[in-house]
């Protein structure tokens, strides 16, 4: 579960950075431009974002995941269900 | 009486509990009672703050605040904006209300827990994400905020890390949460590679109403009700709320609403200009469908099956969290419903050229569920310190086992009964006033809707009346001889809120006309939100 989620966040960080694309730009740092056409810098400003969110959330769910296993003995989520109602 | 506040008041409302939540973990260092103290001083100035703004913000209008910049609003506008108009600062009395009542409980709630510094810490994070989520006027830093508030709230509900239980609710809301959340994240991508903003006013601005729009709303809507706990997203709710600690439901409730006011602010702010646009002609019957109706319809469906299920399920509960968590679900639908009726309720009458009518009730459904907002929050915050006093007392929550309460806690049976009265909408309390705008509403969108609405609300009363019975009435039980009345300070927490629930619901004109509908108006007049920031249209 925790590496789907690791997936789906790549891919909207991917989506992201694609936005961000121009053909044949260079890095958005304005000092040291050549004058070409430059990147957009906001997405990859949110991209950056969210990847700190991300590794966050991944550690968060990393620490849960070890308390599972301490209770439970197991990470097999067909076992992991005593809340079923 | 004028009273001017500075510029930067929108911000210092999400920076002091931010200050806050990193003294904390220094202050605790040198005392235990010195720490609590100084949570409860933290958010006392919060809230202060908040209702400072509040006055301000409905007797003058819209307030801005641009990070980093002089105030002067340029375009284009690439700074991080918050945007605090009625409705945001609705949602922060409400949030900073129950957030300061709940850390007032948590004092003798908590008393017997190690590691209480990091809960006070996590504490005050969640309220400074949940302030800036309303308050925020950029979507991404709604993004941000939100994604505070559930890694916040997801390490809180797993706080009491000895059960079992509480980590796998914990885990399955980070699950539920980090998706929704990314959701959202990707359809702010979808309009940001569209209108190159990400300004919610410049967005709505600009917004087209294209395919890719309409994936974004689908989204956004679905991801953050889902956060909101509607049916059949809801089953993260049960767990997590019946779990967590009974303070931290509390808090976690306004959470459910800062997501709720995020449902709100996209469909009626950021879609707020295309909601009449026609999107399906249907010729042989003359009917012409509008965005806002086929939504509104869709919420709607959604609601009565929140209504439905919340209160179906909590009549066959037996742990008394559950069932609480339940009714907050129902209580949801019941939100949302207004929220439908609203929006379903516009319509097109085909005379000389097109013309699209809002009838009043719509307007009126909508402040009726702005005030169940504030209802609910109330209600069912006090049911859940109700259930954490029982728990306190007698360390069990299981209906079968408990009985007979009633002799030796007298106060807590009392907060209890007003709760639940106020809960399942009976007048004279707060329940009442809101719910019965929302049948009349309702009624007149649809009469069945309605009946639905009344009938569940009448069952929530019997599914109440059966706990009162189970938990407080019946013989004394051997085993809770001993049971004393909960230390003083979690009775003042649930008296502030029994106090709150009574004035409600006696005054209701009061709340309704000078919070409630600047609230709703700030959301029905979308336009005055865009022009606030993009100048004129």
């Amino acid at each position: 579960m925790i590496i789907g989620i690791t997936l789906i966040e790549s891919g909207v960080n991917l989506f992201l950075i694609t936005l961000g694309y121009r053909k044949g730009s260079v890095a958005p740092i304005y000092t040291s431009s050549s004058g070409g056409i430059m990147a957009l810098p906001v997405p990859q400003a949110l991209t950056l974002t969210s990847i700190v969110i991300g590794v966050a959330v991944l550690a968060l769910m990393l620490s849960l995941v070890i308390h599972i296993y301490r209770h439970y003995g197991t990470l097999d989520v067909r076992h992991v269900r005593r809340l079923r109602e | 009486m004028t009273i001017t506040i500075p510029d930067y008041m929108p911000a210092l409302i999400v920076a002091v509990p931010l200050l806050g939540a990193f003294l904390t973990p220094l202050i605790s260092k040198i005392n235990g009672k010195i720490r609590n103290g100084f949570v409860i001083f933290i958010l006392l100035v919060n809230t202060a703050l908040v209702f400072l703004l509040s006055y301000d913000v409905i007797t003058n209008g819209i307030r801005t605040y641009i990070f980093g910049s002089s105030q002067e609003v340029t375009l284009p506008i690439v700074r991080i904006l918050f945007e605090v108009d009625a409705m945001s600062v609705f949602m922060g009395i409400i949030i900073s209300i129950l957030v300061l009542i709940s850390v007032i409980y948590s004092w003798a709630f908590m008393e017997k827990n190690t590691g209480l510094d990091k809960y006070y810490t996590l504490i005050l994070l969640l309220t400074a994400g949940m302030l800036g989520m309303v308050s925020t006027g950029d979507m991404f830093n709604f993004f941000v905020f939100l994604e505070i508030t559930s890694i916040a709230s997801c390490a809180l509900i797993a706080f009491w890390t000895h059960h079992a239980e509480s980590i796998e609710a914990g885990f399955k809301y980070i699950v539920i949460s980090s998706i929704g959340a990314l959701f959202v994240l990707f359809s702010i991508a979808l309009l940001y590679g569209q209108y190159d903003a990400l300004n919610i006013a410049i967005l709505s601005d600009a917004i087209q109403y294209t395919f890719l729009d309409k994936v974004a709303l689908v989204l956004l809507v679905v991801a953050l009700a889902m956060k909101a706990g509607i049916v059949p997203m809801h089953m993260w709710l049960p767990d997590s709320y019946g779990k967590a600690p009974s303070t931290i439901s509390v808090i976690l409730v306004s959470a459910t609403l800062a997501s709720l006011y995020g449902v709100l602010r996209v469909i009626f702010t950021l879609y707020g200009n295309v909601l009449d646009v026609v999107t399906r002609d249907i010729e042989f019957l003359n009917i012409k469908v509008m965005t806002g109706q086929w939504l509104g319809w869709l919420i709607i469906l959604l609601a009565i099956a929140s209504i439905l299920v919340g209160v179906i399920m909590a009549l066959r509960q037996t742990d008394f969290k559950r069932l609480i968590a339940f009714a907050a679900v129902a209580e949801i639908g019941y939100m949302f419903l207004g929220v439908g009726v609203r929006l379903a309720s516009v319509f097109v009458e085909n005379g000389n050229g097109l013309t699209v009518v809002h009838p009043g009730f719509g307007d009126t459904a909508l402040q009726g569920s702005v005030f169940h907002i504030m209802n609910d929050a109330l209600d069912v915050g006090l049911l859940f310190l109700v259930a954490g006093a029982i728990y306190y007392a007698t360390r069990e929550l299981s209906l079968d086992k408990l009985g007979g309460l009633a002799r030796n806690m007298k106060y807590t049976t009392i907060f209890f009964l007003i709760g639940l009265l106020a809960v399942s909408g009976m007048p004279p309390l707060n329940g009442f006033a809101s719910k019965l705008i929302i049948y009349e509403t309702t009624f007149q969108l649809n009469p069945i809707l309605g009946i639905i609405a009344i009938l569940c609300s009448i069952l929530l009363l019997a599914t109440f009346v059966k706990v009162f019975h189970s938990i407080f009435l019946g013989p004394p039980l051997p085993q809770y001889k001993e049971v004393k009345e909960v230390p003083k300070s979690m009775l003042l927490a649930m008296g502030v809120i029994a106090g709150l629930i009574i004035f409600i619901g006696l005054f209701p004109e009061i709340i309704y006309t000078n919070i409630v509908q600047p609230a709703a108006d700030a959301l029905i007049n979308y336009s005055s939100y865009i022009t606030t920031v993009v100048g004129g249209i």
